[in-house]
């Protein structure tokens, strides 16, 4: 019973909260700062107190796995669809979720005070609320389609945080381009959750990757179908954790405000894509083609991190590159089947760059009157073994890392360009076929007065 | 025998909108006509409800009017309610009334509450017809007032004349061809190709799409709204289509469906305009409704039909969103940013929340119903169906381009108010709450959806079982046969033959 209530409290308190911070901005009523940051305070503590209980009850009584079950959302038995929500407290999932509410509850005490008077203060904590939720979803869900409704939450906070200071073009086209990389790997999960639905006959997490307990579970899938899966479930992976190649989405987040960026690109929604794995780690194991893939996959991501990283001139593109080489790092752990090390690396890593990413401004602050004070730079440029690698090359790999390695650019000009410049075509077309079929030609209809396309750096 | 509703709340609620549509077409002053149609259409709207109400506690698949006037003088009942259409009926209803609300003063000239309110029991007449040459007239009719507003105003019709002139044409030598005692198989081929370009073109399949997108260019945005978000082409698929036309004809709207969804999702991601953006958006999900339709697998018509429900509030609600814009800058073009959302910011508001519940993101019924009906199509057509997921996935990076364009960008400096009025505000409200709340039982609206749709493929496979030689793909001379005898037994379609 105790079970049940703590995992009904860690589901429902920020259900609640999202609830009800949306229903009074509907309403056009503006709760004040003081109400919204108690709320918020109240909810995340309350999650945070239940799943607490929740993991000290089943470590002294022994039980690694709890399932909580709320019956079935959608029922069609005849057709053996059935949406459940059902909700997986384990191994992998408490400590996931006790880290996203540490984590959202001590961001949101700073961000009450970091935001304090700023206009869009309601607005963020709305999204702030959605991506705490879907966090949680995401992080205890029990079948794969709770956990997508989670991952969407999550990727709909981002982009639209991303966009936070909304009177300004660049947020805004920042966030239009995370928004697309998400919607890529969403649609890829998507397949993914569809296949696997195909090949167990259900959506139940457990049932999918065996009935034992995490990590210990044995996949139902053989490794053809493991493969298949797999790989879609690394695209959507890539996408959320801003692997190569879309990795270009993770410095253009930064223009959110900060506690955003250190709760999303620092912390938690850059780690999901690991968790992702994490979760289907036993089915991994199934495809060695794919666990090595994972594991080049990563290995490059980490390579451009670290070369990109060091030429970032701003402290926010630094901490989010470092983190991705981390979150590569915890990538190529997977893929060698290290469950425990992954997960306790993103409990770690996670920690660390929130800090460092709510320190940042401050510290350059603090960095700038120190230097002020002693007068010159305490630090100089340490020396390093590029130095003495021939020029050509070092300024190849500067131009290299300093354009992020163009991936941004080959991502706009072999997909984004020919796809608008294919419709462009058959716009074109079909103005054209209106004004054959027509008598005269309206304003709206003459290509002429609607020239100016779009702006393509700033389309996905 | 056909069950009873304990009032004729067919007859009214189609009464209803005519009678008031005669009395303001007498009204000298526009806000007294406007007025009138808004409480005429808030009658409606009840009427429908109570009509959607007293056919619940029927517990039967189909029911017609008690006392109905139409049987007194006909000695026929040409208008039923069953479980496809006592959702829609009041979804249609109530987009009429909140349209009529939120119509801006200024804008009354343009937009003829009289034409709406005579739109509206056209809508209503067709969605609870069931008899083919009457639903034929009615969708005929319907036709004509966009192109008189059109005429009024002085824009071009000829794409649109002639689109909605092939359409009615092809329907009726369709009907006409299969209501001939013939034994031609490639006559009753001839038949099912007529059925099936007629319906290609009236809901919107490429190519047969063009006379949407003129139709929002040339017609007052409100008019163009009511006109094709009722969808009575998938309407008339379910009526007249699915019954009649072979297994070949299906799968390959079926097809055809899929890749407008993708071709229109493409397109939305590139305009300029905002009205074409939205055309373009409507087609996507529109031709998935349809695809869903068309592969006629219990979870995919359950989908498909959920996603109808869903999208006549989402896409409703997101098209009113961009007519409030429009009445306060003009055409919205998405070529620059306006940097709307400090000044509206419910609409704001309502156009992220009624894109994202169209496009299937959580919160919505087409959540669910999209994830049916992506199961659906991939267990009919694998690899065509993923194009399903490209689609919504395109559609949401076009939603949100749009509203990043509208709402943000930079700060709009108005020299007037140009604040939500309490109308629109209401309009949020409303919409968003009936978004939020069919979302959160979409348990119930699902398991309504499937028992229709249990229904419907009862209907088509006990007409199946009456002529055996009909359910394999023996010859589809053989189906058309049958569907030909239903409508020569009793002049009615599938539905209500079936009652």
């Amino acid at each position: 019973m105790i079970l049940f209530i703590c995992g009904l409290t860690v589901v429902l308190a920020p259900f609640a909260l999202a609830l009800i911070t949306g229903l009074t901005l509907l309403f056009g009523y503006q709760l004040s700062e003081k109400s919204l940051a108690k709320l918020t305070q109240i909810s995340v503590s309350l999650a945070m107190l239940a799943a607490s209980i929740l993991l000290i009850t089943m470590l002294l009584t022994g039980q690694v796995q709890y399932t909580l079950q709320l019956g079935r959302w959608v029922d069609l038995p005849t057709q053996h669809f059935h949406f459940t929500f059902k909700f997986l407290f384990d191994r992998l999932s408490i400590p996931f979720v006790i880290l996203s509410l540490t984590l959202c509850g001590i961001i949101s005490a700073f961000a009450n005070r970091y935001l304090h008077r700023d206009e869009g203060y309601a607005r963020f904590f709305l999204f702030y609320v959605i991506f705490t939720l879907g966090m949680v979803l995401t992080s205890v869900a029990g079948t794969i389609e709770t956990m997508f409704l989670g991952w969407e939450l999550v990727g709909l906070s981002s982009a639209l945080l991303v966009a936070f200071f909304q009177n300004r073009i660049n947020p805004v086209a920042n966030g239009l381009r995370v928004w697309a990389i998400y919607r890529v790997a969403d649609g890829a999960f998507l397949l993914a959750a569809l296949v696997l639905h195909h090949i167990t006959g259900g959506g139940e997490l457990d049932l999918m990757m065996g009935l034992k307990p995490w990590p210990e579970n044995a996949c139902l899938v053989d490794s053809g179908q493991a493969l298949a899966v797999g790989l879609l479930l690394l695209i959507a992976a890539a996408g959320k954790s801003a692997l190569v190649p879309f990795s270009g989405w993770l410095p253009r987040a930064m223009e959110g405000p900060t506690p955003s960026s250190a709760i999303f690109y620092g912390a938690l929604s850059v780690h999901l894509g690991a968790f992702l794995l994490l979760r289907v780690g036993p089915m991994l194991e199934q495809s060695p083609a794919l666990q090595w893939t994972i594991v080049a996959i990563g290995s490059i991501s980490a390579i451009y991190a670290a070369l990109v990283g060091r030429v970032q001139t701003d402290v926010k593109s630094a901490l989010a590159f470092a983190s991705l080489l981390q979150v590569s790092i915890i990538f190529i752990e997977i893929g060698f089947g290290l469950r425990y090390v992954a997960l306790i690396h993103i409990i770690g890593h996670a920690s660390m760059r929130s800090l460092q990413l709510l320190r940042a401004p401050s510290l350059l602050r603090d960095h700038h009157q120190l230097q002020n004070n002693l007068g010159h730079d305490q630090f100089t440029a340490q020396g390093s073994a590029i130095r003495h690698v021939v020029s050509s090359l070092r300024t190849w790999r500067y131009r290299l890392a300093i354009e992020r390695g163009y991936l941004d650019s080959i991502l706009d000009e072999w997909i984004a360009v020919p796809f608008q410049n294919v419709f462009r075509f058959f716009d074109r077309l079909e103005r054209k076929a209106i004004r054959g079929l027509s008598n005269r030609t309206d304003r709206w209809t003459n290509p002429e007065d609607n020239k100016g396309n779009l702006d393509e750096k700033e389309t996905p | 025998m056909i069950s009873q509703l304990h009032l004729p709340w067919i007859e009214l609620s189609i009464v209803c909108p005519i009678l008031a549509s005669i009395y303001c077409s007498s009204c000298r002053l526009q806000e007294q006509s406007r007025r009138v149609a808004l409480i005429a259409s808030l009658i409606t709207f009840a009427l429908t409800l109570g009509e959607w109400l007293d056919f619940g506690t029927l517990g039967t698949f189909s029911a017609q009017d008690r006392a109905s006037i139409i049987f007194m003088t006909f000695g026929t009942e040409f208008f039923v309610i069953d479980e496809l259409t006592a959702p829609l009926l009041s979804k249609v209803s109530l987009l009429f009334t909140l349209t009529i609300a939120v119509t801006m003063r200024s804008k009354a000239s343009r937009f003829s509450v009289v034409r709406t309110l005579q739109a509206e029991a056209i809508v209503l007449a067709i969605l609870s017809c069931t008899t083919a040459p009457l639903l034929i007239g009615l969708l005929a009719l319907g036709c004509l007032l966009p192109w008189f507003e059109m005429r009024s105003r002085g824009r071009e019709t000829s794409v649109y004349s002639l689109c909605m002139a092939v359409h009615v044409a092809f329907l009726m030598l369709g009907t006409l061809l299969l209501w001939l005692d013939h034994e031609s198989s490639w006559l009753s081929n001839v038949a099912a190709c007529l059925l099936v370009a007629s319906t290609i073109i009236r809901a919107g399949i490429f190519p047969g799409h063009i006379w949407i997108v003129d139709l929002f260019e040339k017609c007052t945005f409100g008019t163009a709204i009511l006109f094709v978000a009722p969808m009575t082409g998938a309407y008339v698929v379910m009526r007249m289509v699915l019954p009649a036309v072979p297994e070949w004809a299906l799968h390959w709207i079926a097809v055809l469906s899929l890749l407008t969804a993708l071709y229109a999702a493409g397109m939305s991601l590139i305009q300029v305009d905002a009205r074409r953006f939205f055309a373009y958006l409507f087609i996507s999900h529109s031709s998935l409704v349809l695809a869903g339709l068309e592969i006629a697998t219990p979870i995919g018509m359950t989908g498909a039909l959920c996603i109808w429900l869903e999208i006549g509030f989402s896409l409703g609600g997101l098209a009113l969103t961009l007519r409030a814009v429009e009445a306060r800058i003009g055409r919205i073009s998405l070529d620059c940013y306006h940097g709307l959302f400090d000044h509206i910011p419910h609409l704001g508001s309502l156009f992220l929340i009624s894109g994202l519940a169209a496009i299937g993101f959580p919160g919505g019924l087409s959540f669910v119903g999209m994830e049916l009906l992506v199961e659906g199509t991939v267990e009919v057509y694998p690899i065509v169906g993923a194009v399903i997921v490209l689609a919504t996935a395109i559609n949401g990076i076009s939603l949100l381009r749009a509203y990043f364009r509208i709402f943000t960008g930079k700060k709009h400096i108005a020299a007037v108010s140009i604040a939500t009025r309490p109308a629109e505000r209401m309009l949020a409200i409303t919409l968003g709450l009936l978004i939020l709340g069919v979302g959160m039982w979409s348990g119930i609206a699902v398991s309504s959806r499937y028992h229709a749709t249990e229904e419907l493929l009862k209907i088509r496979k006990s007409s199946m079982d009456e002529d055996p030689s009909r359910s394999s793909n023996q010859t589809d001379h053989n189906h058309l046969s049958q569907s030909r005898a239903d409508f020569k037994k009793n002049g009615n379609l599938a539905v209500a033959a079936n009652d």
